[in-house]
């Protein structure tokens, strides 16, 4: 175990690209943890998915040696979506390294995740990146960074996580400026659970930081949250590579394997102590609630019972989404599923097409609607498709969220109008420097999840940044609007609108439809309607002609290669009726122009 | 003959057609079909097994052949139904070296024998000397009868060409003609064809075939295309196909398959082979066989071809065994391209039901024969209209997806 005084627990907090992975990368390396024949990249990203898209989805945490100190490195989730997770790993640390791109300047991520490191008192040691490369601009991002987090430019340290200048005057600062952690070895335990995650042989691996007494190998443990005690199997910590302990102490981070089944008995946010001489749960614990919610179907139906197996699995490893079947006309039968956020849900059903080799249909993602009946009763409901008709319902709100957004000056013309448009109420706008502007919009969130992350970004050259906490629930005046192909209403196209914009919607998701859908055997009608009214109609004609394979001097076998092609394409697309529906068409609402 | 009514399916009888003629194998159908892959000049559209820089092989060509014949023979070659000599141009052999080989074939007193030829490759003497070794059908590769059509398309022949080779043909005796055309190219106008057409329907030959030119990706027309050239039009071919089925039935040609059409009992035997499930043997390189559900080729090129034969061995590239429920799809699907047409399952009614409320299949009367599960229903068959051929590989996917061929 390692004295209070020479440990130090700490995050990174960074945007997206902004180098985090890269620096946690030369700490490796430069502390000795992992040797230059060892070194890959990105190494604390260990899914092939946070490795394609550049961003952490789990949190990791990893101890390095420096200068005779311990210090324990954080690695948090780099996503909106995420956001708990990451005031979790906040919890257990005294203080974050503020990683900023020396030539972007600060985005609205970092800036909202460094307002909650300095409500929880942390220490933030500021360091500007990239400065090797010939667009930064150091001085500029400096002024900004003590303009808006009151941090002199004086203590800024200038690195370059990719050829490692100054990283061992960042490890010093780390040292000399993040407090040590308080605790007392004697008081009984308190630790708090910031990660978990399933793995097949050894059950649920969670990470914990230890605040006070200790977390032996043996132990019986109290899970607060969960209610329900479990032996403490392994102990360990993580150099990066899992190393077992005897103990972990007040102030240390670390590794507990207590044979657990599912990461639902060992959420984020957890406390353990012991059952002998339980302590008070710590403070924060959020039971983390879907946003968003979409519908998962299998393409093939024969493939349902694989589809729940899946989910059931991919859920020990996942406790922040829900699911519980449910049946749409049109797409037999399936889940409906609730995210954390829009990253969140395309992050579930990746995983499940490529570890569990599924092919889904997944429906346009929408939010949880309250609807006030005209008995006064309230009815949650998480599908359009379910949406009682107007003359059931009093009102019906939808929740909202503040959203903050950081952008060049030159486009806080475009981004008004986009929040706008999506029904935005301005808050606060306030200039950070010359160059950057904060926007603080209250917006619907279901015009959040649908694709305002990626028009804000096409507008702004993806120089904005966005972030949004939750503000509640409003009345709004809604509408459902129904898709029907070839005279048939199908329900996984419903969506709900804002009464003003349902013409306008509906006719866009009528023609973007007519793209997506190849044109098949057979005429198909795609109409919008509203209460029974259509609103917009569009034909896909007819396909006239394939390929019309010769059958010439016996050899049967091209033809056969063209029938199989035209058979493989079929089974990648859902018929709803005689139409051949294609995957895509079913999120076409996310990719509508304004 | 009474159809079979079928209320469950809603199937409004047919008209009894002339043109549903029965369409039949005989049971002692057998064809053997020899490659001529050699050709003075390589096409733009064309990706068969053809080389254009060859001719100095074609004696040895034709000595492997005929041995191949005697070893194929020695393993009991069946006596030919139907000879078909395909290519390339199997024109560029001369009157002798046809003989040789055709001689060597074992075949029936009323064999079909059929050469392909180019018009412009179609002298008297040629063709006396190809009557004289028993050839008794011509196949001409006419394309198109509109002179910046065969330009576009790369052809060396012209349409007083095709005139001379078709009197030439009548000249020499031989009582059965082909005449191939394409449509669809770029820069053929709907008018365009509709002359092609006339023109042809004009030299009365007893079959007329009509492919849609189609890109092939590792062709000099493919390539064109792909680097942004115009290329055939779905929606043109279309047109062009409809057309050509009305003026082609007005004149009394029946269509038999998706691209083939002929006067009452001129259907090409061989083919019919092919797509009516026959066994059949094959001679020279990147050919292929087939005999009670074992498929095979030969290798690709002549000059392998050669070798092989000379070595006393087979030349046999590759093989497979057909696999029942494959086979049965195989059947199927070969047969809907026919106007023999199918039995499908109860499993595919729906699919059925759309297609003929589509307009794309009809029921008709079958003597015998349809492919298909539903045996005791075999006196109907389920046929492709002219809008449900243009669409037969989408039409066949969606049939045995639903199971149409499962028995």
């Amino acid at each position: 175990m390692t004295s209070l005084d020479r440990l130090r627990c700490l995050s990174i907090i960074a945007h997206i690209d902004h180098g985090k992975s890269t620096l946690a990368d030369r700490f490796l390396e430069i502390t000795g943890a992992v040797s230059a024949r060892e070194m890959r990249a990105q190494y604390l990203d260990s899914m092939d998915i946070e490795r394609e898209r550049g961003i952490t989805i789990k949190a990791q945490n990893v101890r390095l040696n420096w200068r005779d100190h311990v210090i324990n490195l954080i690695d948090t989730p780099g996503h909106v979506d995420f956001g708990y997770e990451v005031s979790r790993s906040l919890a257990a640390c005294e203080g974050v390294i503020l990683l900023v791109d020396a030539s972007q300047g600060i985005e609205a991520q970092t800036l909202a995740n460094c307002y909650l490191a300095l409500e929880n008192d942390l220490t933030i040691v500021a360091a500007l990146n990239k400065i090797d490369l010939p667009g930064a601009e150091p001085e500029r991002v400096a002024q900004e960074i003590e303009r808006v987090l009151g941090i002199p430019a004086s203590e800024l340290l200038h690195i370059s996580a990719k050829t490692g200048q100054g990283i061992p005057e960042l490890l010093d600062a780390v040292v000399d400026r993040i407090p040590p952690p308080t605790g007392d070895i004697d008081a009984p335990l308190q630790g708090l659970i910031f990660d978990s995650y399933y793995d097949p042989y050894r059950g649920v691996v969670s990470s914990v930081r230890v605040f006070n007494g200790s977390l032996h190998t043996g132990a019986r443990l109290r899970y607060v949250q969960a209610n329900a005690t479990h032996d403490v199997e392994e102990v360990g910590v993580k150099l990066p590579v899992p190393t077992p302990v005897a103990m972990l102490g007040p102030g240390e981070v670390g590794y507990v394997i207590s044979g657990i089944k599912d990461v639902g008995q060992a959420r984020v946010g957890e406390t353990v102590t012991t059952a002998i001489h339980p302590a008070e749960a710590l403070p924060g614990y959020l039971d983390p609630k879907p946003m968003v919610f979409c519908g998962l179907y299998p393409v093939d139906g024969d493939e349902y019972l694989e589809l729940r197996e899946s989910l059931e699995r991919l859920r020990l490893n996942d406790s922040s989404f829900t699911y519980e079947p449910e049946t749409s006309g049109a797409l037999g039968f399936g889940f409906r599923c609730g995210f954390l956020g829009l990253l969140h849900m395309e992050i579930v059903r990746e995983r499940l097409e490529r570890e569990y080799g599924l092919s889904l249909v997944a429906t346009a993602p929408n939010v949880e609607y309250r609807a006030i009946m005209a008995d006064g009763t309230i009815r949650i409901i998480d599908n359009p498709s379910a949406m009682p008709t107007s003359n059931e319902v009093q009102t019906i709100e939808e929740p909202f969220v503040g959203t903050t957004i950081l952008t060049p000056v030159e486009f806080v013309g475009t981004i008004m109008e986009l929040c706008q448009q999506r029904r935005g109420e301005l808050k606060k706008m306030e200039y950070l420097s010359e160059e950057r502007v904060e926007i603080e919009y209250d917006l619907p969130l279901g015009e959040v999840v649908m694709d305002f992350f990626d028009q804000l970004k096409s507008r702004t050259k993806g120089y904005a940044s966005l972030d949004y906490e939750q503000r509640g629930y409003r009345a709004s005046h809604l509408a459902k609007v129904d898709i029907l192909l070839n005279g048939t209403a199908v329900d996984a196209f419903s969506s709900i609108v804002h009464r003003d914009r349902a013409f306008n919607y509906g006719k866009r998701m009528v023609s973007k439809l007519r793209e997506l859908i190849p044109r098949q055997l057979f005429d198909v009608p795609i109409q919008a309607a509203v209460g029974g009214r259509v609103i917009a109609r569009e034909t896909v004609k007819a396909k006239r002609k394939d390929v019309l394979a010769k059958c010439y001097g016996g050899d049967i076998t091209r033809k056969r290669k063209l029938l199989d092609r035209q058979k493989e394409g079929k089974k990648r697309m859902k018929q709803i009726g005689r139409v051949e529906v294609p995957q895509e068409a079913f999120v076409a609402a996310l990719s509508l122009d304004d | 003959m009474e159809p079979d009514a079928d209320k469950d399916l809603g199937v409004p009888q047919a008209p009894v057609d002339d043109w549903f003629a029965p369409l039949d194998l005989t049971p002692d159908a057998f064809g053997t079909y020899v490659h001529i892959p050699f050709c003075s000049h390589r096409c733009d559209y064309c990706d068969f097994a053809t080389w254009a820089d060859r001719s100095h092989l074609i004696d040895d060509y034709v000595d492997a052949c005929v041995k191949d014949i005697y070893r194929q023979r020695s393993e009991g070659l069946r006596d030919a139904t139907s000879i078909f000599f395909g290519g390339g141009t199997p024109s560029l052999l001369s009157g002798d070296q046809l003989a040789r080989i055709l001689s060597a074939i074992p075949r029936t007193a009323s064999a079909e024998i059929t050469v392909e030829c180019n018009p412009d490759a179609a002298d008297a003497q040629r063709l006396d000397a190809y009557a004289q070794a028993g050839v008794n059908r011509l196949s001409f590769g006419v394309q198109s009868l509109e002179p910046r059509v065969l330009a576009a398309l790369g052809r060396t022949h012209n349409p007083e060409n095709v005139l001379l080779a078709v009197t030439n043909a009548r000249a020499a005796g031989i009582k059965r003609l082909n005449l191939d055309l394409i449509y669809g190219t770029p820069g053929e106008s709907i008018d365009d064809w509709r002359a092609t057409l006339e023109g042809v329907i004009a030299l009365a030959p007893e079959h007329i075939s009509a492919y849609a030119l189609t890109v092939e990706p590792a062709t000099p027309f493919g390539q064109r295309v792909a680097s942004g050239e115009e290329g055939p039009d779905d929606d043109r071919q279309a047109d062009a196909y409809l057309l050509a089925e009305g003026l082609l039935k007005a004149a009394g040609y029946n269509w038999y398959e998706i691209s083939n059409w002929s006067l009452a009992g001129e259907e090409c035997r061989h083919n019919l082979v092919y797509w009516l499930g026959g066994d059949f043997a094959t001679v020279g390189c990147a050919a292929h066989g087939h005999s009670g559900g074992r498929r095979w080729w030969n290798v690709r090129t002549p000059e392998r071809f050669i070798e092989r034969v000379e070595a006393g061995r087979d030349a046999i590239s590759g093989s497979e065994e057909i696999e029942a429920g494959l086979r049965l799809e195989e059947a199927f699907s070969l047969r809907l391209r026919t106007r023999a047409g199918v039995t499908p399952s109860e499993a595919a009614d729906s699919v059925v039901r759309d297609l003929i409320d589509g307009g794309l299949a009809k029921w008709v009367p079958s003597a015998a024969g349809a492919a298909g599960p539903r045996e005791s229903e075999a006196r109907r068959a389920l046929v492709l209209t002219p809008q449900g051929r243009l669409v037969a590989t989408d039409v066949t996917a969606r049939l045995l997806l639903a199971g149409a061929a499962v028995r």
